[in-house]
């Protein structure tokens, strides 16, 4: 009996699951074993990580985006089988992308290292998927290790989701011990998918990706109904129509197929340039005849970090702009606007879903694009409230209004951290020094402990995160989820080079640390900048209030003391590199500032962070 | 290689350089092309360097067939005088072969204090010497011991009033200041004792630390203190102050001079005049074309035994170069710039802020000037 074929198979054989995993824990090698194993991918066409298609997703061991593939599988009953195994992104910034991909499935395998025991991310879309009723599978991973704690850790496990240690599968994705048996228990457990395949077209979008030779690729689950090539089709949020050019499944390169029915897996290529035209989360139904009422769900990405990307040689912005136009087209999150700073020049303040989108975007703006970059210190969104009643909303330090002001709120966040009990005095002296107001805590096992806070978001964002791995060796584990909004005491301390403010440098903080971070920034700014021929004081402001103060002393020596023949063009070279250096060179009012100074003072708050 | 020079040979007042690479120690900040093995390879070492150099004058010779007699010669190293006064004469008798020398030509050699004694000194003034240069350094044992120098206080007066009695017509001595260690009344003794000895001619200088040095060594492993910028600055006015008051006048921003006493042969280094430089690294300059020699005396030696000019290097300078160059070392002497080298606003701006004067339709540093001549530099060429 032949497999079955996508657009003609029965929902009873299908079995849509994802894996849950922290990174590094093996949640990729495990689904290569799979491809092997049910033979959709030879052994001599076999890869690492065969699914992760971004070089930083391989680089840095985690997949940033999703991807279905359809594993045709014999089970040891004798019938065949489809598999769709869905990847999940694993980073806390994707939680909404998670959460869609979970909805796609019945079913989730719970993947953890069995050297380390669950980690907060994990945790977090552990209970993503219960909330979505998914089928939980319990695995230990990397069990050859001579690390692995499997019994410590399966009772770990079976106390977090209720089931017995037994009950927990144990397998090294490394040798492939143990992952047939898991594909008989995903085939055991997991519920087929039940829709109403004579009802019009219902189908999520948990995936959609930018091809440059393709256009946009759209990753969907049919819910009801079924999608066939040719076919027009509407976006349920967007209204907007396509002429459907391809249906296809993943097994593991695209293969074109008239159809995808019930309960199937597949992608859709409309010839859309950009991913915001089919976005993740929404509901594809049939332009005519189609369904009123989506999928549940459904939210517009919305960016929680902002920073400002400048180019480091200013006739670089086209290209950055450029750059971003294109990164745009497959991310639906990113968004930016131009934006120009008295320091840094011409740039864009770009909105992120958190700290690592800022990371993998920058990352792929230098890799990709061959772009030189500084980013300001990352900042989040503000609601202030002004005396007379008006509302501004602030993404830039410099949007703080000057005005009397009534109330600031800040965005919050439900943080859960997994830690040792070891640390749990550090953590919690951390978190209060951020501000932090602890909501729970519980042992996970005898020595395991979850802390549950809620925390400034602008707290996480400024080096939180190492800070908690400096702490804690490393062991520390964070997840958190936006939790609306607080009020809070909030003032935007403006730093002052002879009386100028220098915009790059202006930051909205807690008024109880404003001082602190007045008396850190004059300090290193007055490290950095070169002395001048006047004397150049250094402020720390909040309004008209200086609340610290550095002075640059005027330079009193400029001059090389020894120009003799053998020294002429030694000192002419010199003088042409200094010329070349001053047009790197930016001023704020009178005061030179080279660009460099402007980078170090930036970065080096990152670094002193990693420390 | 001699062909690169035709119709490029001096025709105004020149003058000669002549390097030779020799310490009998190596001083710690010292980053120049000397070397304190007495042998270096064939035709390198001390005994043979002389003939080595008057080789290259002949070399010299054959590329500036027209060349007129020379108006001054420097012998700089390294210390001269290592190589006796004998061989420095015998050299000097060679530029007379083959240049011949313009009466009232400024003839200097430089030496260490330890290096010669009233003989050579006698030996050097027959030979044609006109003008000797002392590096003196400092007369605090404390500052002379960071430096590394060899010579004691008391050694350094007394070359200098040898050199005096002997009846040089000019005496220098280089002083270095801002040294870690050294005090305001170290400074001043010390200027105080090379004029009160007789100079008519003093060159300061700060205490750079170069790299590579075993000073720049010392200072990254915090033994020695880096040199401050604010004393060496206040050190500055207190050389110009004493000099002044002695009689001694800035013509250069490292040199003061009793009015005569100026040194020619480096006033054409930063009149931008034709120069040739013989010896190993030694560098030359003909009508906007640059050159310099081959570093390593070995290299150097064998090069010229080959009967080959010991090039190593030479640049031919743009307008835009010239321009450059001729701001940076004209603006260092009291002769200043050309009214007309200096965008009027610029010079507006930095007379304001009292760095130049307008002196006789020249922009000439002010004391605070000199202090921030490289910054003045950069203002002017933009």
């Amino acid at each position: 009996m032949p497999a079955p074929q996508p657009g003609r198979t029965d929902p009873a054989v299908i079995r849509n699951f994802c894996i849950i995993a922290h990174i590094d824990h093996g949640k990729s090698t495990l689904a290569d074993r799979m491809l092997q194993i049910t033979g959709v991918v030879d052994d001599r066409q076999m890869r690492a990580q065969y699914l992760d298609r971004m070089d930083i997703e391989r680089e840095r061991g985690i997949t940033i985006k999703s991807q279905a593939v359809r594993l045709p599988y014999r089970a040891q009953d004798g019938r065949d089988y489809v598999l769709n195994l869905i990847d999940t992104p694993g980073h806390v910034d994707f939680t909404y992308e998670v959460s869609r991909s979970l909805a796609a499935c019945e079913g989730a395998v719970l993947l953890v290292d069995a050297a380390q025991g669950i980690e907060a991310q994990t945790l977090a879309n552990l209970y993503l998927a219960l909330e979505n009723d998914l089928q939980i599978i319990p695995v230990l991973n990397k069990i050859d290790l001579p690390a692995a704690q499997p019994d410590k850790y399966a009772a770990e496990l079976a106390h977090i989701i209720g089931c017995a240690p037994e009950d927990v599968l144990r397998v090294s994705a490394k040798t492939g011990d143990g992952v047939g048996e898991l594909l008989e228990e995903v085939v055991r457990t997991v519920p087929p998918p039940v829709g109403n395949p004579d009802a019009p077209l219902r189908a999520l979008i948990f995936d959609s990706v930018y091809d440059t030779y393709r256009g946009v690729v759209t990753y969907v689950r049919v819910i009801d109904g079924h999608v066939s090539t040719r076919e027009r089709i509407a976006m349920m949020s967007t209204k907007a129509v396509h002429d459907l050019l391809e249906v296809g499944i993943i097994s593991p390169e695209p293969m074109a197929a008239e159809a995808i029915g019930v309960g199937e897996v597949g992608y859709l290529i409309t010839g859309v340039k950009d991913v915001r035209q089919s976005r993740v989360g929404d509901t594809v139904t049939s332009a005519s005849k189609g369904a009123t009422e989506a999928l549940g769900g459904y939210r517009d990405p919305k960016p929680m970090v902002f920073s400002g990307l400048y180019p480091l040689d200013g006739s670089d912005y086209p290209d950055l702009r450029e750059a971003l136009d294109k990164l745009k087209l497959n991310d639906a999150a990113l968004v930016f606007e131009p934006e120009s700073s008295v320091a840094l020049g011409f740039g864009f303040r770009c909105g992120f879903l958190g700290l690592l989108h800022l990371e993998i975007v920058r990352e792929r703006l230098e890799r990709e694009f061959g772009l030189d970059l500084i980013s300001t210190a990352p900042n989040v969104v503000y609601h202030v409230t002004m005396d007379d009643g008006s509302e501004i909303e602030v993404t830039n330090p410099s949007e703080f209004p000057t005005g009397k002001v009534a109330e600031v709120r800040e965005p919050v966040v439900r943080a859960t951290i997994l830690a040792p009990s070891e640390f749990v005095g550090t953590i919690m002296e951390l978190c209060q020094a951020r501000r932090g107001a602890l909501l729970g805590m519980d042992y996970l096992s005898q020595d395991r402990v979850e802390l549950r806070y809620t925390l400034p978001l602008a707290e996480i964002v400024f080096d939180f995160f190492d800070q908690l791995k400096s702490r804690t060796k490393g062991y520390a584990s964070l997840d958190y989820e936006p939790s609306g909004e607080e009020a809070a005491s909030l003032v935007k301390v403006d730093i002052l080079l002879h009386g100028d403010a220098v915009d790059a440098f202006s930051a909205i903080v807690h008024r109880d640390k404003a001082y602190a971070y007045g008396v850190a920034m004059t300090a290193k700014l007055r490290e950095l900048i070169p002395r001048q021929q006047f004397e150049v004081p250094i402020q720390a402001a909040i309004g008209s209030r200086v609340i610290a103060r550095e002075t640059i002393r005027a330079i009193r020596k400029d001059v090389l003391a020894k120009c003799y023949g053998g020294d002429i063009t030694r000192k002419r070279k010199l003088l042409e590199k200094q010329k070349e250096g001053k047009k790197r060179m930016k001023m704020v009012g009178r005061v030179e500032v080279p660009q460099e100074a402007f980078i170090a003072a930036l970065s080096t708050g990152e670094d002193a962070g990693k420390k | 290689m001699t062909q690169a020079w035709a119709g490029r040979g001096p025709t105004g007042p020149w003058g000669l350089y002549l390097h030779v690479p020799f310490c009998a120690t190596r001083c710690g900040y010292c980053d120049f092309n000397t070397y304190t093995a007495e042998e270096l390879g064939p035709g390198a070492g001390r005994s043979e360097y002389a003939g080595t150099l008057i080789e290259e004058l002949r070399l010299a010779r054959h590329a500036l067939p027209d060349a007129p007699p020379v108006s001054t010669v420097f012998i700089g190293g390294g210390t001269p005088t290592l190589i006796g006064a004998d061989s420095l004469v015998r050299i000097l008798d060679a530029v007379r072969d083959e240049f011949g020398v313009e009466p009232g030509a400024e003839i200097t050699t430089e030496a260490n204090p330890d290096s010669v004694g009233p003989e050579a000194l006698e030996r050097l003034l027959e030979g044609g010497v006109t003008r000797m240069s002392f590096g003196v350094q400092s007369l605090a044992p404390q500052v002379l011991r960071v430096l590394d120098r060899t010579h004691t206080p008391g050694r350094s007066l007394a070359a200098l009033r040898e050199a005096r009695a002997a009846g040089f017509a000019h005496v220098s001595a280089d002083l270095i200041y801002a040294t870690p260690g050294e005090t305001d009344a170290d400074l001043a003794a010390s200027v105080d004792g090379v004029l009160e000895a007789g100079v008519d001619h003093l060159s300061a200088y700060s205490l750079i630390v170069e790299p590579g040095t075993r000073l720049a060594r010392q200072v990254a492993r915090g033994e020695v203190e880096a040199p401050d910028d604010d004393i060496a600055a206040e050190r500055y006015r207190l050389v110009d102050s004493l000099a002044g008051s002695a009689g001694l006048e800035w013509y250069e921003v490292s040199n003061w001079a009793r009015p005569g006493a100026e040194c020619r042969h480096n006033l054409g280094y930063w009149s931008n005049r034709d120069w040739w430089g013989a010896g190993p690294g030694a560098h030359g300059h003909l009508s906007g074309k640059r050159w310099w020699n081959l570093k390593h005396p070995a290299a150097y030696a064998e090069a010229v035994r080959r009967g080959d000019l010991p090039v190593a290097e030479s640049e031919d300078l743009g307008d835009e170069e010239r321009r450059l160059e001729r701001v940076m070392l004209l603006v260092r002497v009291r002769g200043g710039l050309p009214t007309g080298d200096v965008p009027p606003d610029v010079r507006d701006a930095l007379e304001a802020e009292g760095l130049v004067e307008v002196v006789d339709g020249q922009v000439t540093l002010t004391l605070d000037g000199r202090l921030l001549a490289d910054h003045v530099v950069r203002r002017i060429v933009g």
